[in-house]
């Protein structure tokens, strides 16, 4: 997981996995294309990976970007792993009680609570 | 006592997809500015407008290089018009489905629609459904 990525940083910590995107705005297709490749190279040949996606830079999201999110949850499932998301601000999250992915994703407020949903 | 902004009013023509969006985020930006549209409205109208302008192109154009995207916007201090048409078909927006429901709830797309239609006021696909007009009204203070 050394390898530099170009929309997200990616670190393993105490066994999990911190990746945080890098843009403001994730509205572009090709880039939410290739944020989608960064997201699963970060979890490459990881088993049962706990990974935590910390949105605190983010200000705006378009719906595109929910279908790269869903697909890396599934990529996680098969490794039989656990994903969270964090940070959120309340009218990002608001976009997923809108299409009702807050029932398919785990959102907690921060990071420190994201590991403790681990244990 | 100051005098209101006058109303703002574009009718453009999109050649291509992020440099169109840009290009309309930015003069919009600057009208709901100009006009005291509060943050969580221009978030609202931001997002209702990328989404959109992205179907226009994408779902409506079916990308093909060759057609462009017609823009338009009337925006005063009360409320903000905007009409996106695309030289597509068209389609029945009733035959989306509804991707909350629960069996459709792992389907990665078709939620744009759905943004569009929680973050605007009003709402209407003209038939043949190429057409897409969308209506922001400030809340009364």
């Amino acid at each position: 997981m050394a390898e530099p990525f170009k929309h997200i940083s990616a670190g393993k910590k105490d066994g999990i996995i911190r990746i945080d995107f890098v843009e403001r705005n994730i509205l572009d297709e090709l880039n939410i294309h290739q944020i989608g490749v960064e997201l699963a190279k970060a979890i490459e040949s990881q088993t049962n990976p706990k990974v935590v996606v910390v949105f605190g830079n983010v200000e705006h999201m378009s719906s595109a970007a929910y279908g790269t999110l869903m697909k890396f949850q599934e990529r996680i499932k098969v490794c039989t792993g656990q994903l969270r998301l964090c940070e959120m601000k309340p009218r990002l999250y608001e976009g997923f009680v809108i299409t009702k992915l807050n029932r398919l994703f785990t959102i907690v407020e921060d990071y420190q609570a994201a590991v403790d949903s681990f244990k | 006592m100051t005098t209101p902004a006058p109303a703002f009013r574009c009718d453009l023509t999109l050649r291509e997809l992020r440099a169109g969006i840009e290009r309309v985020q930015t003069d919009v930006e600057a009208a709901l500015g100009a006009h005291g549209y509060d943050e969580g409205a221009k978030f609202a109208m931001r997002l209702a407008l990328e989404e959109a302008v992205v179907n226009g192109f994408r779902h409506g154009n079916r990308s093909d290089p060759n057609k462009v995207v017609f823009f338009r916007a009337d925006i005063d201090g009360a409320r903000a018009w905007f009409e996106i048409e695309d030289q597509g078909p068209g389609f029945d927006p009733r035959t989306i489905p509804d991707p909350t429901e629960d069996e459709n709830l792992e389907i990665p797309s078709g939620r744009g629609v759905m943004l569009i239609k929680a973050y605007m006021t009003e709402v209407e696909y003209v038939k043949p459904g190429n057409k897409l007009r969308m209506t922001y009204r400030k809340p009364a203070a």
